[in-house]
């Protein structure tokens, strides 16, 4: 499989008061094309910040030091590095090629619009010539038809609609619908576009299993549990049909039931558009149901890269193990990490999780472990192997 | 083993206002009729999603909240509880009925009688971000308890707290240090050394693990097991989790709008589940077990609100096997085999 | 980090809240040493009252005498100044603690508890915000007689509603945390709860809006002086100096700026004062807020 994704040597950092937070340290990742990538994490891993880094939305004090992140771009086909794009490129990839999904569907969505509203508004935004498109097919049909009075009257204004809607079709950004849409009055002659995002809104809500979308559409968040808000907010990342979508907890503030409907949903997503999904979460349990690859981090660095039943059948890294006997099942004693998670502001050096390490060896205290290689398809950093 | 905690039939209601005149206009039925005995020494389990009253139960039984009816016996003989049931059944003598009630019932104690109470049964709330006071000390916080109930003064206070906190695993050098210098875990310890100072018998946790990491929560957790053993300690353990509740409860109780939909020990309730929510709630819980992906029944809809629930059986518009009789009739909390009980007229 | 560095931090990061601290400073020290810097003449026995130097009305302008000159009436504007400037931390320091006090009793009462207690004190205050203030005050003063102790009480009267109100509303808040919840699980009484876990945790944008609302009441104390019913003649009182300089703001015509120290000295004097206590609330807010993480 191709790669959709390539992270290379990604170094985060945060400039704060109380010195630098190592937030990702030379992370090395690839996303296929199609796959379901999961990251999983402790608090603190840096597996947010990963997917913030791929959308350049690493907030204030981080910064991202170094690195590269290349993006393929299969509409264009072409290579993007993502870490030089101007911000204007940026933005028009943010939304429309990458889109996220975040933990909080309630702060995700604008209280004071409806839900129809918000998506329609990605549409508009990145979709706008392929909206007029649709909207100058939609007067030509009502030229061609009907030879009633009130059509002949109107039939010079739809022509002149017409030529408008095809020149929004046409050019990028052109200058007459441009200076239309700022005149409060005629900014209305361009309504067409608006009802054309309506209804491939409804469409996709439709898409997203949401019962009644006609009525849902002209709701307010707060009129919508959380579990059709969080698929509102998916159907959001979905509309411009995106070549990967980041998921950052999807689940979390969910109800197991509900969880139990999103995590099909993505499951069903991905088979539909062959979307590339980067899943990040904090439950194995939710790993193992939807992902088709999963990487482990710890403080900012990779531990180990595997297939799903591989990572969870065969897991090599120490970390790995030892999150995996960690998680509460009947009949097992429970085994806890000893120790704490690794202070920010001053992470051991060498490997990271040496001082937890069950297996540690003088080496792993003062030198870094490479990902490597050790079974096909299986990277490990450890001195293990 | 003796009932240390018994609630019968305890509703707790919010009113929900409305109108100009803020009159209620109808109530949530957070609670609605849960009776539920906790025997001494065990750890019960209490599963259920989110709005299904699990917090509130916890709540109303601590009496942080004043139950809308029903009652709450906490530590109370079988004798008492036996001839208030008969005395209320014969619907006389109502002085006696109240001066009893007044003696037992947790649900009438005035005020002063429930803070002393709370000697004896404590709460540890879910987030241990917000369940701190963020201006105060650890040795403060930890002491607290302590200097309320004037259970120990001067110099046995601070040698006390030190004691409590080496208990949950913190060392005694970050008795000067504020909340937020603190991780996650290390404070739900905190917390968790806030409850034992008065040396409770029962301590109900609302979800403590939820807001930590998997590596945490089993330290978390191997500490609960530990202290319960160590002060033979009774435990009602609110989780939305049935993995944790699986692993480490005795007993365990299902909700679902209010009402206990199920109870039975862990292995009946995860491997012979009889009401359909439980099953579904079983089968919609993701296992770190890629090769157990298959088979999932995907429970359609939503929880609805204790505010509107559904007539009769409030499971059966999710319910495949609802018939007339579950929209028309709520079924009771009935003994189906040992210790097993199940509210579900076509039980699985 | 401690509170103390990150204070400091705070402050040398805005130069101007550092600006208010000084300003305020060398008032406190102004006001401190009024008797070296000013002393009174022998054989006077109210410090506060200023020495005057004969009776005509005309202002006289600095001289070796009267460094800053004088006022209507010969009252020397120096002394004036200096011992005013202890008038105004009295007015300002009192005016503010009480507001505060009625302010936090009030506010938690009514936040706290909620229900009718907090329909009844809500309304009361409704009913003294609803009065324009200045007018409020005024009629107090003539009614309690003019003087600077009915000014300072009938500048509690108009303040403290927006502190009750602006209480509640944090107190509101706070009373929903998990925190107060927990306290009162552990058995603790309302008046435990409410002074070791609600206030603490409420009262920083009551204090934040009292620093900077000092300068308000020496303005508002002044205002009131201005319109005659403040300190008795003679009495160190910025706001009086600036009434004494009503009849000579504009000079006779071939010299309309003849007696600008009459005006100008004791109104510079109100302006720094005002203006160093809005930079410090500021300095306040940067560091009190909770807003703003210390990380």
């Amino acid at each position: 499989m191709e790669d959709l994704v390539r992270i290379r040597d990604l170094t985060v950092r945060f400039h704060t008061y109380e010195g630098v937070v190592y937030a990702i340290d030379d992370l090395d990742l690839d996303i296929r094309q199609g796959e379901t990538l999961g990251i999983v994490g402790e608090t603190g891993s840096g597996k947010t910040m990963t997917a913030l880094a791929i959308l350049r939305l690493i907030p204030y004090p981080g910064r991202i030091e170094s690195g590269s992140i290349v993006f393929f771009d299969k509409g264009l086909r072409s290579e993007l590095e993502l870490l030089k794009l101007s911000e204007d490129k940026m933005r028009s990839i943010r939304g429309c090629k990458i889109s996220m999904v975040f933990q909080e569907p309630g702060s995700a969505l604008n209280p004071v619009y409806t839900i129809g509203d918000q998506i329609s508004e990605v549409y508009l935004l990145h979709q706008r010539q392929e909206l007029g498109r649709q909207a100058k097919r939609r007067i030509d049909s009502l030229l061609g038809n009907g030879g009633t009075l009130a059509a002949s009257i109107k039939r010079p204004f739809w022509r002149w609609q017409s030529r408008l809607y095809n020149k929004i079709a046409e050019g990028s950004n052109p200058l007459e619908p441009r200076i239309l849409s700022h005149i409060p009055l005629f900014r209305r002659l361009l309504w067409r576009l608006k009802d054309e995002a309506g209804l491939l809104t409804v469409s996709m809500l439709k898409d997203v299993e949401i019962p009644d979308p006609d009525r849902v559409a002209g709701r307010y968040p707060h009129e919508l549990s959380g579990g059709m808000k969080q698929r509102a907010v998916i159907a959001m990342a979905l509309a411009c049909s995106p070549e990967l979508l980041i998921a950052d907890e999807p689940t979390t503030s969910l109800d197991v039931t509900i969880q139990a409907q999103m995590l099909e949903l993505f499951r069903r997503i991905k088979a539909d558009r062959g979307a590339s999904v980067l899943f990040i979460t904090h439950n194995l349990g939710v790993a193992a149901e939807v992902c088709d690859r999963v990487a482990v981090m710890y403080a900012g660095r990779l531990c180990e890269v595997a297939g799903v039943e591989e990572i969870f059948l065969h897991p090599m890294h120490p970390y790995t193990k030892a999150l995996l006997e960690a998680v509460p099942m009947p009949g097992k004693e429970l085994q806890t990490i000893p120790g704490a998670l690794a202070d920010a502001f001053n992470p051991p050096p060498g490997c990271r999780f040496h001082p937890r390490c069950p297996s540690a060896m003088p080496t792993c205290q003062h030198e870094r472990p490479k990902l490597k290689e050790v079974a096909k398809d299986h990277m490990v950093a450890c001195y293990l192997y | 083993m003796d009932t240390l905690v018994d609630i019968r039939r305890l509703k707790k209601h919010f009113p929900i206002l409305g109108g100009v005149l803020r009159r209620p206009v109808g109530a949530v039925k957070a609670v609605d009729g849960v009776s539920l005995a906790i025997k001494r020494g065990q750890w019960l389990g209490l599963v259920g999603e989110s709005g299904c009253g699990k917090t509130t139960l916890a709540k109303t039984l601590i009496r942080l909240w004043k139950p809308t009816s029903g009652h709450i016996y906490f530590d109370v003989p079988d004798v008492v509880k036996a001839e208030i049931e008969m005395l209320e059944s014969q619907d006389k003598n109502g002085s006696k009925l109240n001066s009893l009630l007044k003696e037992n019932d947790l649900g009438t104690f005035s005020s002063s009688r429930v803070r002393s109470f709370h000697r004896r049964a404590q709460l540890v709330h879910q987030d241990p971000f917000t369940s701190l006071n963020p201006r105060m000390k650890i040795k403060n916080i930890v002491a607290e308890p302590l200097k309320i109930h004037h259970v120990l003064s001067g110099h046995a206070v601070e040698t006390a707290v030190e004691e409590l906190l080496d208990k949950v695993g913190l060392s005694s050098g970050q008795l000067e240090r504020y909340p937020h210098q603190f991780s996650g875990g290390q404070r739900q310890r905190i917390a968790i050394a806030r409850a034992l100072a008065t040396k409770p018998e029962f301590i109900a946790f609302d979800e403590p693990t939820s807001a930590l990491d998997v590596s945490v929560q089993a330290q978390i957790l191997n500490l609960l097991k530990d202290l319960k053993r160590e002060f033979g300690l009774t435990y009602l353990y609110i989780t939305h989790e049935l993995l944790i509740a699986e692993s480490v409860c005795d007993y365990i109780a299902v909700m679902y709008v209010g009402k206990v939909v199920e109870m039975g020990k862990p292995e009946e309730i995860f491997h012979t589940p009889r009401h359909p929510y439980s099953q579904s709630l079983i089968a919609a819980t993701p296992v770190p077990d890629p090769t157990r992906r298959v088979g999932r029944i995907v429970l359609p809809g939503e929880v609805p609100s204790p505010a509107n629930p559904p007539p009769g059986c409030h499971f059966n518009p999710r319910c495949s096997r609802a018939s007339d009789e579950c929209r028309e009739f709520e079924p009771e909390l009935k003994l189906i085999s040992n210790d097993h009980y199940v509210a579900c007229f076509y039980p699985l | 980090m401690s509170d103390w560095r990150f204070t400091a931090r705070q402050l040398a990061k805005n130069p101007l809240s550092l600006t208010g601290v000084v300003i305020i400073a060398i008032f406190i020290i102004i006001a401190i040493f009024a008797p070296l810097i000013a002393p009174t003449p022998a054989g006077q026995l109210n410090s506060y009252m200023i020495p005057r130097d004969g009776y005509w009305a005309e202002p006289q302008p600095p001289s070796a005498a009267h460094i800053l000159g004088t006022t209507q009436g010969q009252y020397d504007i120096f002394y004036g100044v200096v011992w005013g400037a202890r008038s105004a931390f009295r007015v300002a320091l009192v005016v503010m603690s009480i507001t505060l006090l009625i302010g936090i009793v009030l506010g938690s009462l009514a936040g706290y508890f909620g229900g009718v207690l907090d329909e009844i004190l809500m309304r009361i205050t409704d009913i003294f915000l609803a009065f324009p203030w200045l007018i409020l005050a005024m009629a107090l003063v003539v009614v309690l007689g003019p003087g600077l102790k009915s000014v300072m009480i009938a500048l509690i009267v108009v303040w403290w509603p927006s502190y009750a109100r602006l209480i509640r509303g944090d107190i509101l808040q706070v009373r929903e945390e998990d925190y107060v919840e927990a306290a009162r699980g552990l058995g603790a009484s309302s008046g435990r709860v409410i002074i070791r876990h609600v206030l603490p945790n409420a009262i920083y944008p009551a204090l934040i809006m009292a620093s900077l609302d000092i300068g308000a009441v020496v303005l508002s104390a002044a205002a009131l002086s201005f319109l005659g019913l403040g300190a008795p003649e003679g009495y160190a009182d910025w706001g009086q100096m600036t009434q004494f300089a009503q009849n000579w703001i504009v000079g006779p015509l071939d010299n309309p700026l003849k007696y600008w120290y009459a005006v100008i000295i004791p109104g510079l004097f109100i302006l720094f004062f005002v203006l160093g206590w809005n930079l410090l609330g500021d300095a306040f807010r940067d560091i009190f807020d909770p807003r703003l993480a210390r990380r």
